[in-house]
């Protein structure tokens, strides 16, 4: 019994320190620079100002968030499509190649993504897509992981049905589209979710591909906000009011599919 | 793999192909390749061919403009990378440093990270627990979040009049300005002596003299080890508890039976069980610390003093900044190696012993 109470005791005392900072940023958001400097602590404001939030909505920020968007939307869909396809390939279709293409997919998903920052840039310098939609867009219009995950997933389904489809005489992107494609709507929400809060929150990929303030990003654009002041700076309630707005469509997407984020990702990955 | 033939050929004999099967079959195979193809054009554009033009760019003395096939750029061999290695001078005193700041960024990080995680997925993993999936959703939320967007919240926590500052002084203690604090807390730890032993001072490594090399991670890298972990041990806390739900639990009881304490039973039962998943979160830890860029981008810019430059950001400054694209493409491999080097040994560590 004494047991219990001292798990429960742990936990109340993380989650408070995980909660903690979100209650802060969203307080402070509403603070004044006073207020926000002379009370850190307080999780509530003594007067409340919104101030910030006008200030952010004369200057770039929208322009940022249709940007966050646009691109986060177009490479949703992207991966979604291109990942289904490439990971039905690699399941079902029978060809020669495959595996070392499967094998290929699974080396890409290894190399460090970081590593890649400055090589991308020059590729998208030379094909004369730097500092544009299509340079923002098209590298990451597909995802080794995602693939990975629906070919996982595509030979679970059965393949009695898809006989049944080929007897009647159908093709395989027919196969594909109208018969499976259906039946897999727990993979295709994973890969969906994965793909939108991944391209949602991406910052490197944003810096090296452009550098014009137009096309600036959420991310890339609330860096821009704060960087290089190395917390000596002031206006906080403009820089956490920023933040806690680019947090809320992942928020909202989390906290409706919570259940699919911490059971569906990483079940069955150590496999 | 299984289910794709149902009668698996026997090893030797060429696959039954009738004349039925054989145009359904090239029919397929024209299909997988034209499936295949958006994504083999993308990785291979953006992930393949980037590595082959970085691999040339880094033995070139190309500086950013125009073309770096162009006949102005010339091929300089391994000098970028004895700049980095061998030469002395500021650059290689540079990534000797960031390759320091990075170890102990990982070194502290990696262990932690891993430790809090377990700790938090047994704690979960207890039976009859009320509120499991609220903690579940609290400790996983910044894995989701972004990082810019948990940078800056960190930016106010750790700022010299932030809540991390007002907490501590509610005990007493005056805490220091963490963003701008270069000292390093191995040097704190010894009261940060003017004189360093001239054994350490006068000698080094790299450009970087082993009174350096054994500082520390400075206090305003403290501060970004304490975001990285708390931001990442949520979505290892996970693969924990998967891991967990998937025991058997018979093997649990069994040794309740025999009399084993629960340390005994964690230490001799359920952790050689969770060996695989221990060895999954430590590599995906070291490859993803070995990489910290993002929260370095929006927090410090590798400042104050050097202290928190990473190689992943040195790479991007040396060439985005500097214009040194050689340098940092160079740098770039290195840190390339660095991931694989750790990978291999802590395979070599973790290894199943008979």
């Amino acid at each position: 019994m004494k047991r219990r109470w001292l798990g429960y005791a742990v936990l109340v005392l993380v989650a408070a320190l995980y909660i903690y900072p979100f209650l802060i940023q969203l307080a402070t958001a509403f603070k004044t620079d006073a207020d926000a400097t002379a009370n850190p602590l307080l999780p509530w404001p003594q007067q409340w100002s919104f101030s910030v939030f006008k200030t952010l909505a004369e200057q770039d920020f929208p322009r940022w968030a249709a940007n966050s968007v646009f691109v986060s939307v177009t490479i949703t869909v992207g991966r979604v499509v291109f990942d289904s396809l490439a990971g039905y390939a690699l399941a079902r279709l029978r060809f020669r190649g495959r595996h070392a293409i499967f094998g290929a997919v699974v080396a890409v998903i290894a190399v460090p993504s970081v590593v890649l920052l400055i090589p991308k840039f020059l590729v998208l310098n030379q094909l004369g897509m730097y500092d544009s939609y299509s340079g923002m867009i098209i590298p990451l219009l597909v995802d080794g992981a995602g693939v990975f995950i629906m070919k996982q997933f595509f030979e679970t389904v059965p393949v009695s049905v898809e006989e049944a489809a080929r007897i009647d005489g159908a093709g395989p992107l027919r196969t594909f589209w109208s018969v499976v494609l259906p039946m897999s709507k727990p993979a295709l929400i994973t890969v969906t979710i994965l793909s939108f809060q991944g391209s949602w929150n991406e910052l490197p990929h944003y810096i090296v591909s452009r550098q014009d303030p137009a096309l600036n990003t959420l991310t890339s654009g609330v860096a821009s906000l704060v960087s290089g002041e190395l917390g000596q700076g002031n206006q906080f309630p403009l820089k956490l009011a920023a933040a806690l707005l680019m947090t809320v469509p992942v928020a909202v997407v989390y906290f409706v599919f919570s259940r699919r984020f911490t059971q569906g990702t990483y079940e069955g990955v150590d496999k | 793999m299984s289910t794709l033939l149902t009668i698996p050929p026997a090893p030797g004999t060429a696959p039954p192909r009738g004349t039925r099967g054989r145009r359904p079959l090239r029919r397929e195979g024209r299909a997988g390749w034209l499936f295949l193809t958006p994504t083999l054009v993308v990785l291979g554009l953006f992930m393949v061919l980037p590595i082959l033009m970085a691999l040339w760019v880094s033995v070139s003395d190309w500086t950013g403009n125009g073309s770096p096939f162009s006949s102005r750029v010339t091929f300089v061999g391994g000098d970028n990378y004895a700049a980095l290695l061998t030469e002395p001078g500021l650059t290689r005193q540079n990534f000797a440093t960031s390759v320091r700041n990075n170890g102990y960024f990982v070194l502290f990080v990696v262990p932690l990270q891993t430790a809090f995680a377990l700790f938090l997925a047994l704690v979960l993993h207890k039976k009859k627990l009320k509120g499991r999936q609220f903690f579940r959703t609290a400790f996983y939320f910044p894995t989701v979040t972004s990082s810019v967007a948990i940078s800056v919240v960190f930016l106010f926590l750790f700022s010299s009049t932030g809540t991390v500052n007002a907490a501590l002084k509610l005990f007493g203690v005056d805490g220091p300005s963490w963003f701008a604090d270069p000292r390093g807390i191995f040097h704190l730890a010894l009261g940060d002596p003017a004189n360093p032993p001239s054994a350490l001072a006068g000698h080094g490594f790299l450009g970087l003299s082993w009174w350096d090399w054994l500082a520390g991670p400075s206090v305003a890298m403290c501060s970004i080890i304490v975001l990285v972990i708390w931001t990442s041990t949520g979505g290892f806390m996970l693969m924990f508890y998967a891991a967990l739900q998937n025991l058997p639990p018979s093997v649990d009881e069994a040794a309740l039976i025999d009399g084993a304490t629960a340390w005994q039973r964690f230490r001799r039962v359920t952790l050689p069980q969770l060996r695989p998943t221990l060895f999954l979160v430590l590599t995906l830890g070291l490859i993803g610390t070995w990489q910290v860029f993002d929260q370095v981008y929006v927090l410090s810019r590798g400042n104050p003093a050097n202290t928190t430059l990473t190689p992943a950001y040195l790479s991007y400054s040396t060439s985005f900044i500097g214009h040194q694209w050689g340098q940092g493409a160079a740098i770039a491999f290195l840190l390339f190696l660095v991931i694989v080097a750790f990978t291999l040994v802590q395979r070599w560590a973790l290894r199943e012993r008979r």
